[in-house]
This record gives structure tokens, C-alpha cells and sequence, in this order.
């Protein structure tokens, strides 16, 4: 079974646990500078929304690639193999929404690869605000609470 | 070891900035933020110095535990001699200032001396230089933060800053980070302006990685999340209510102080209470309350973001004040509200947005303000002086006194001096409903006898969070004592003193403390700071801290006769709820108090004490 990162923005607190926990699984070190997922807070709203790679099926960075340094590993993610990686950028502008990103530090690029099937941040975050679910029921949280709803309304007279 | 090791000098007379090692003996025993940048301060200024000369110092301070996993690790602290009350100040701060400095790899800034012009200081990693700040000058704070990500094309940096509070040097002007967080007390953002040192904008991306156990410190961490999340109030209170799950809790145990401490009990709070904020308003059907945020690390969430209502009276055409924003915590509900008899929700948010948006503390602003109140209905000032009509309850008071003050205009010069120096100059020192100069918060010393003396003997003048008794006296944590009795109480008050100096010193937020004892903290210093931090050593450097806060204000010429409140706290006794009858017993439970801490009959360190704690 293939599984997604799957994210409420309605559940983030905006406590940058998850940029944490992405960046210690990947350089033993806590630096939200170095996450690849990113919460942002829109402020005039309140609103505060994690954001990190979908790990589309026709991924526009693994075609755009021209060494072929992306690939689909076992889990479907998109996985950059750093020892190919020529850090030509062209994923970056590639990507639609801006989720692969170049570290200066390695001369690389960058992105979430699911952290081989145990994602460190979905783990970290507090409030179930990113959560590690079947890919093909993403929405039964939704689904559930409008069922919920539908199902608290008094009968038609 | 979970300390970045390294200092920054900023000298701002030679326009100097040089990086220093860490004092690694002073942080093992004094952790980090609060402690170890009071410690600093004590071996570095003149007691006696002039809050507001070039002489006073300044330091922005993280925690060994500032910018890691643990649950609110993302605390800083702003230390330095205070203008409001001559006393040590500190004040610390949530938001992700800290942690970014922290990040940067510094553990703190150390601000010497006064720049002949208005500057800000600029940190991206380790590089950190004075830049010219006169086009930030006269900006709020919300302006200059929005200004500094525009010209240094980064939106990621985080700022924390003074407003016009700060630089008009109103004595409780606060510094704010992150737009509505902020080290907001004992006028630290004045002695900030008083240097011309307008704001400080901070980008890092090295992190935080050198722990002494890292497994080790993640397995213990997550634990205590655990805690966290199962605690009612840290898992549930909290997050729903956030701290204004206080507001009819207090008002039913007769210690909300109300119009100038007149009355304890507020018969408008269900009005301005966290049940108010999730209700729908009658004017546009609308909930004041939008979400609650977290501050960095955060786990608990307790944080408000809220709206007014467009068409309030306060804001209208006015859009910066028409979105969300960071919303009413129970102690600025009080100040700006049952302190004043104010019972509009609204117009407090309004007040609040403005303290945050110009940097100043809501709590002595508000309290001022019901000093200012209970003035003018005794005749003594006039509307011709106030500029308004400004009878305890008004709305319209409330909001033109936050305006005024934060501009430095007309009689907001005066509500700008603290509430002590307004009532000495009218003749009533009496009204000035403080302690060392520092208005009290949002507890009646009548009604939670413990708190009265905490506000007393606070090193920081009138406080509640120098040691939060009201855990206990209310809430049962971590035992139930009796809010109306004095006895056990200095026994209560000094260990909760002393906790809550380790606790501010690790950069962990003291709200973790409804779930989280002593012990907890231990259990996570070691594994990122080394060993000997258990918890007896833990618990001696939390007393170790408060005495040498406590020994730099005799040096800086307090006495057991600055360890008092007001005389109506002391002489008129609450008239309602379960505290009718009752007056404070400050004068009865200091003696104790004296001698459980080690102190002689003034108040000043015996030679065994010092001996005792390594002074």
C-alpha cells in the first residue's frame, strides 16, 4: 500500500516541530533553515499551513532532471541521488510548487523523501496536523466529519 | 552540550561587534537565559547605574534548551537594570526570535554603552554588524519588522524590536518579536530606546546539534510531550482557552482585582472572559476568537489570534487593525479590562493591539490607566487634563489613553512614568497599586494570600511570574493549599521561586509547569547539557539565582522596606466573594519568609547563605 503525507492545515499550531524533526533526520542538527517541509503563518488570518513536496506521479523535477538524479524509490517517493546530482537547479524551476530547493552548504538539491516510509516530521507534529496515511483515503478524515454533520441533522419533517 | 559557546560584545558607542567564548563555568551554574545573562549583568554593571545612562547594559539571552526539540524550547530573555523599578529586570519572550539567534549560533548579546544614532544590529549566522537605523526610527513595531524582511529581501529573518514606547523611553515599554510576543516588562524596551538601538534582525541556519546524548534527549523529550498532551490544562485548557481560562476562575475566588484594586470581584468579567472570545459577537455574529498558535517548539499552543468586530468603534478605517492578530491573554484581559472596570471585549483587543504594535507592557498600562481612573472620579484630575472623560468602565478612556501613551502625546507623557510616579505627583502615592514601582498583575493579594507575598519579594518588582502560587492556591498543582490562609505560604512561595529561576533559565516556557515539576526539567538538561544537572543541582541553582538577583537590588540600594504592598491591601479589607473581610498578611508571613531563605532581619544575604549557594 502506498502511503502520503497527508496535511490539515486546520490542526497546525505553528510550532515548527515538524521543520525540526525533517531537519535532525537529515543533519542531526535542529535547523528549520534545513527542513523541507515549511509552515507558514499567514497572520492576517491566523491561518498556518505546512507545505512540502506531494510526490506527484508525473513529478515535473524526475523529467526534468537531465542526469537523472530523481527517481522513484520503493515507497513512490521521489528521491534525489546526491551522488548524481549536478546541482543544475533545473528541478527547482521545473517543480510548480516550489518543494525542491538547492543547499548551497552540499552544491545539491533537495527534497522530502518520505524519510524512507517513516516520516519524521508527521511523527513529530503534536496536533495530527500532518498525519502518514493510505494514498488512496487522504480525505477520509474529511469525509468522516461531514458525515458526522450530515448525520447530526434532524430528519425532514 | 546544547549551548552554542559563543557571546556577542556589541559595543554601540565604537559602533563594535566581537564574538566572545561562552563563560562555560557561569553556565554550569547558572544554565543559560535568565540566570546566566543576570549573572553577566551583576559581574558587569554598577548596581546603583542610571537605568536609562550609557553605563546600563543590556542582553538578549538563550537557553541551553532554546531551538531544540523539547516542548517550548524557543525562549529568550532580555535582561538589564530597570527604569520602572531600579530593580534587576528581566523579561523573557516566546515567538521564534530566540530560537533563530540561537540558531545562528549565539547564545546571547551583550549591549554596552549608547550609539550616537539610531541603529539596528544584523545577524545571518556569524555574521553580525550595526547597520543604520534612522529610516526605522519613529516606525512601530510592526512596521519596522515588515520593513527590515523587504530590505533585506529575506522574509525568514525574525526581528525583535521597540516601538515608540521604546524609543519615547515609556518606562514599561516592551520589546516584541515576531509582531505580538514579547519580553514585556520592567520597561526593558525603554532601556532599548534609551540606546538608540532600535531593533535587532536575526537570521540562522546553522541549528542547534551539539547535545551531550542526542538519542537520549529525544526518547526523554518526547516523554514529556506526553505529559504535556495529557495534562487538562496543558493538553486541553490551555490550547482551547489559552490563559484567559482564568477569567471567571479568578472572579469567583474573589481576587480579580477590580478598579484599582477597590473591589475583587468584577461583575463585567463573564464579558471579557476566554468564553466570551469563542462565543459569537451580538454586533457581526462573528467568534473574537480566530485560532490558537503556538510558539516555537511549542507543544501546548496556547497563544490567541483574534479579531474586533470592523465596525467597532475603535477601529474603524483603520484596516491594520482589522485582521487577525494576537489576541487577549488573561492578564492583559485584566489590566485592560477589570482593572479599569471595562468590560468590551473589543476595546481591550484594540488596547492590546496597540501595546503590541508600539511595544509596551499591557499590565502596567493597564493598571496605570485604573490609577488614572480612580484620580479622576476623586476629582483630582480633570477631563481638561486627560483630554476625555475617563470614568472606571469607559471604553472610550481606555482606547484614547493606548493611543496617547504609546505616541508620547499629551497626558500619555504621565501614564507613560508607571502608576507610581503618576500618583506621588497628584499626591496619592497611595493609589499606585504596585510593588517597587511594577504594577501588580491580575491576582488580589487578599483573596490568594501566597501571591501577595510573591509580589512583594519579587526581584523583578510586582510579578506573577516570578513564582506562581496560584498553581496551588487554585489550582491544586502541584498540592491544593488554601488561598486564604498565610500559613505554609512563604514555604510555597520560595519554592516556586526558585523553580521557575531554573525553569526561565533553561529557555523553556513556565507554562509547562501545571505538568511538569522539577524533575522534568532535570531529566531533559542532562542529556543536552552534561550530567550534573540533576535535580538537586538544579534546585540550588534556581536558589542560587534568585539570591543574586535578590543581592545585586540590596546592592543597588533595596531593603526589607521595599518588600511591601500598598497600604490598601494591607488596611481595606475585600468586600465580596470568599475573601470578604480579609486584608493581605504580607507583614505577618515576610519574618518566615526571611528566614527560610537565609536573610537577615533587612532582607540582605547572611555570609551562610552566600556561602551555602557559591555567591
Amino acid at each position: 500500500m502506498q502511503k502520503s503525507l497527508h496535511i490539515d492545515p486546520e490542526k497546525c499550531t505553528g510550532c515548527l516541530q515538524c521543520e525540526m524533526a525533517c531537519s535532525y533526520e537529515n543533519y542531526a542538527t535542529f535547523a528549520p533553515a534545513k527542513s523541507r517541509i515549511k509552515v507558514f503563518d499567514f497572520h492576517y488570518t491566523g491561518r498556518k499551513v505546512p507545505y512540502t513536496c506531494t510526490q506527484c506521479d508525473e513529478a515535473w523535477c524526475l523529467h526534468a532532471c537531465p542526469v537523472e538524479a530523481i527517481t522513484v524509490d520503493a515507497i513512490g517517493a521521489k528521491v534525489v541521488n546526491e551522488a548524481t546530482c549536478v546541482g543544475c537547479k533545473v528541478c527547482t524551476i521545473a517543480c510548480p510548487f516550489g518543494t525542491v530547493n538547492y543547499v548551497q552548504e552540499t552544491g545539491k538539491v533537495q527534497k522530502c523523501d518520505l524519510c524512507g516510509g517513516e516520516p519524521a516530521c508527521a511523527e513529530a507534529c503534536p496536533t495530527g496536523a500532518i498525519t502518514y496515511v493510505d494514498a488512496n483515503w487522504t480525505g477520509i478524515g474529511k469525509m468522516q466529519a461531514w458525515a458526522d454533520k450530515l448525520g447530526n441533522q434532524p430528519a425532514a419533517a | 552540550m546544547s549551548w552554542a559557546g559563543k557571546i556577542l560584545r556589541v559595543n554601540l558607542k565604537a559602533g563594535t561587534v566581537k564574538a566572545e567564548p561562552l563563560n562555560m563555568d557561569w553556565a554550569r551554574q547558572y544554565i543559560g537565559s535568565r540566570g546566566l545573562a543576570s549573572k553577566y549583568l551583576v559581574e558587569e554593571i554598577d548596581p546603583k547605574v542610571d537605568p536609562l545612562s550609557a553605563d546600563n547594559k543590556i542582553i538578549w539571552a538563550t537557553g541551553p534548551l532554546t531551538g531544540t526539540m523539547a516542548s517550548t524550547g524557543g525562549r529568550y530573555t532580555v535582561v538589564t537594570k530597570g527604569p520602572l523599578t531600579g530593580a534587576i529586570a528581566c523579561s523573557n519572550s516566546g515567538g521564534y526570535w530566540g530560537a533563530e539567534l540561537k540558531m545562528a549560533g549565539w547564545d546571547m548579546i551583550i549591549f554596552e554603552g549608547k550609539s550616537p544614532k539610531p541603529v539596528y544590529l544584523f545577524i545571518q549566522d556569524d555574521v553580525a554588524e550595526l547597520r543604520d537605523a534612522s529610516g526605522l526610527w519613529g516606525k512601530s513595531v510592526w512596521d519596522t519588522e515588515a520593513l527590515l524582511k523587504k530590505q533585506l529581501q529575506d522574509p525568514q529573518v525574525r526581528v525583535s524590536s521597540i516601538g515608540g514606547a521604546g524609543e519615547n523611553q515609556v518606562l514599561f515599554a516592551s520589546v516584541v518579536n515576531d509582531l505580538h510576543r514579547a519580553a514585556g516588562r520592567s520597561g526593558v524596551g525603554a532601556v532599548m530606546g534609551s540606546k538608540n538601538l532600535k531593533a535587532i534582525a536575526v537570521r540562522g541556519t546553522l541549528g542547534v546539534g551539539n547535545l551531550v546524548d542526542p538519542k537520549a534527549f529525544l526518547k526523554v523529550t518526547a516523554e514529556k510531550k506526553k505529559i504535556l498532551a495529557e495534562n487538562a490544562l496543558t493538553g486541553q485548557g490551555l490550547p482551547a482557552y489559552g490563559t484567559q481560562v482564568l477569567m471567571n476562575i479568578i472572579n469567583e475566588v474573589g481576587a480579580l482585582p477590580t478598579r484599582n484594586h477597590r473591589d475583587v470581584q468584577f461583575e463585567g468579567a463573564k464579558d471579557i472572559s476566554a468564553e466570551a472570545m469563542g462565543t459569537p459577537r451580538k454586533t457581526d455574529g462573528k467568534k473574537p476568537l480566530v485560532t490558537n498558535q503556538a510558539c516555537f517548539g511549542c507543544t501546548i499552543a496556547c497563544g490567541r489570534i483574534q479579531t474586533i468586530d470592523k465596525n467597532h468603534f475603535t477601529i474603524v478605517n483603520k484596516p491594520q487593525y482589522q485582521g487577525a492578530s494576537g489576541g487577549l491573554e488573561y492578564e492583559a484581559a485584566w489590566a485592560l479590562g477589570a482593572a479599569n472596570g471595562v468590560n468590551d471585549l473589543d476595546a481591550l483587543q484594540y488596547a492590546n493591539l496597540l501595546c503590541n504594535e508600539h511595544g509596551m507592557d499591557p499590565i502596567s498600562f493597564g493598571a496605570t490607566v485604573g490609577a488614572v481612573m480612580e484620580l479622576y472620579e476623586m476629582g483630582v484630575l480633570t477631563k481638561e487634563q486627560l483630554g476625555i472623560d475617563a470614568n472606571f468602565g469607559s471604553a472610550q478612556a481606555l482606547a484614547h489613553f493606548a493611543e496617547i501613551t504609546a505616541k508620547g502625546e499629551g497626558f500619555g507623557k504621565e501614564i507613560g512614568q508607571g502608576s507610581k510616579r503618576l500618583t506621588a505627583k497628584y499626591g496619592h502615592p497611595d493609589l499606585s497599586m504596585s510593588s517597587k514601582g511594577q504594577e501588580f498583575p491580575a491576582y488580589d493579594s487578599r483573596g490568594i494570600q501566597g501571591i501577595g507575598l510573591g509580589y512583594a519579594t519579587s526581584n523583578r518588582g510586582g510579578c506573577h511570574l516570578r513564582g506562581y502560587t496560584v498553581a496551588s492556591e487554585v489550582a491544586g498543582i502541584p498540592v491544593k493549599t488554601d488561598p486564604l490562609t498565610a500559613e505554609g505560604k512563604p514555604e510555597l512561595v520560595k519554592a516556586f521561586q526558585d523553580a521557575t529561576a531554573a525553569y526561565d533559565s533553561s529557555g523553556l516556557c513556565i507554562f509547562t509547569t501545571f505538568a511538569w515539576g522539577l524533575p522534568d526539567l532535570a531529566d531533559q538538561l542532562a542529556p543536552a547539557c552534561g550530567s550534573e544537572f540533576t535535580l538537586e543541582n538544579v534546585a540550588t541553582i534556581g536558589e542560587r539565582i534568585w539570591n543574586m538577583e535578590r543581592d545585586f537590588n540590596n546592592r543597588a540600594g533595596f531593603t526589607s522596606k521595599d518588600d511591601v504592598l500598598p497600604k490598601r491591601l494591607v488596611t481595606e479589607a475585600a468586600k465580596t466573594g470568599p475573601a470578604k473581610g480579609l486584608v493581605s498578611k504580607v507583614p505577618e508571613m515576610l519574618p518566615k519568609y526571611y528566614e527560610i531563605r537565609g536573610w537577615d532581619g533587612d532582607g540582605q544575604l547572611k555570609a551562610e547563605t552566600r556561602k551555602r549557594l557559591g555567591l
